[in-house]
């Protein structure tokens, strides 16, 4: 069974055309991956109909606009997995 | 349609926001300034007014889907194809169908036909915004309501 990362990984090379070599969990989506805003939205909509979940992308941009949360904690790869892995407990539940 | 205005749809024929599908129909005009230069002789509506078509009947299924509370953009498009020549006085319908509603955006499904045979497609991403100002929601409806949307049905 494949792991978030793996899924998440894999999306994100087919997307945006990055070799899937230089993508890992520490990988920034914009500051290592120069993923733009629209790119991102294709990632999201793939990532919606493989988890089976929506992604609360304007809260998250809240969230970040209000303080609350840094564009780390949403960007970085690893932590991006650990909100869909929430996402998906809560889906689930 | 006027076309120096980009009042692109005439009319709004179907409105079904529980199966998130909105048809559109609009006649192309005999004369306009566009034909002029698109082509000399030779009137061809060009292809990118019929993405904006689609555009604008993606826009009225995402006003509904957000009882015409924030205003729909285009953000993109994906798999279009122009497939015929589009001359004026021919009548278009457009078809637009809910893909995926994320979280501020949406992607579409569009077709536009002229007596039924398929003359363009496209996916679009649409997404939304607050309306920049205090008067555009009433003109939005208001320009709704002129293109047939019951909107005593949206609320």
């Amino acid at each position: 069974m494949s792991s978030t990362f793996d899924v998440v990984s894999k999306v994100i090379s087919e997307t945006s055309e990055i070799p899937l070599e230089q993508i890992t969990p520490e990988s920034h989506a914009i500051d290592d991956l120069g993923i733009d805003s629209l790119d991102f939205l294709d990632i999201v909509f793939a990532l919606d109909k493989k988890f089976g979940i929506k992604i609360p992308l304007e809260s998250w941009t809240e969230e970040v606009n209000e303080g609350r949360a840094s564009v780390d904690d949403y960007f970085v790869l690893k932590n991006l997995c650990a909100r869909i892995d929430e996402l998906v407990v809560a889906k689930n539940a | 349609m006027r076309l120096e205005y980009f009042d692109i749809i005439d009319s709004v024929d179907v409105f079904d926001l529980a199966a998130r599908h909105v048809e559109t129909s609009s006649t192309v005009p005999a004369e306009s300034t566009v034909f002029e230069g698109h082509f000399p002789g030779y009137p061809v509506l060009p292809g990118v007014l019929l993405l904006e078509m689609m555009n604008h009947t993606s826009g009225y299924l995402l006003l509904g889907m957000h009882d015409f509370g924030k205003l729909p953009f285009f953000a993109g498009a994906k798999k279009v194809k122009i497939r015929n020549f589009v001359a004026p006085g021919m009548v278009l319908k457009s078809i637009c169908d809910l893909v995926h509603d994320g979280s501020g955006f949406c992607i579409t499904r569009n077709e536009i036909r002229v007596d039924g045979k398929l003359v363009a497609d496209a996916e679009l991403t649409m997404m939304v915004m607050d309306f920049p100002s205090t008067e555009l929601p009433a003109l939005v409806r208001e320009r709704a309501r002129q293109h047939g949307v019951a909107l005593g049905l949206v609320t």
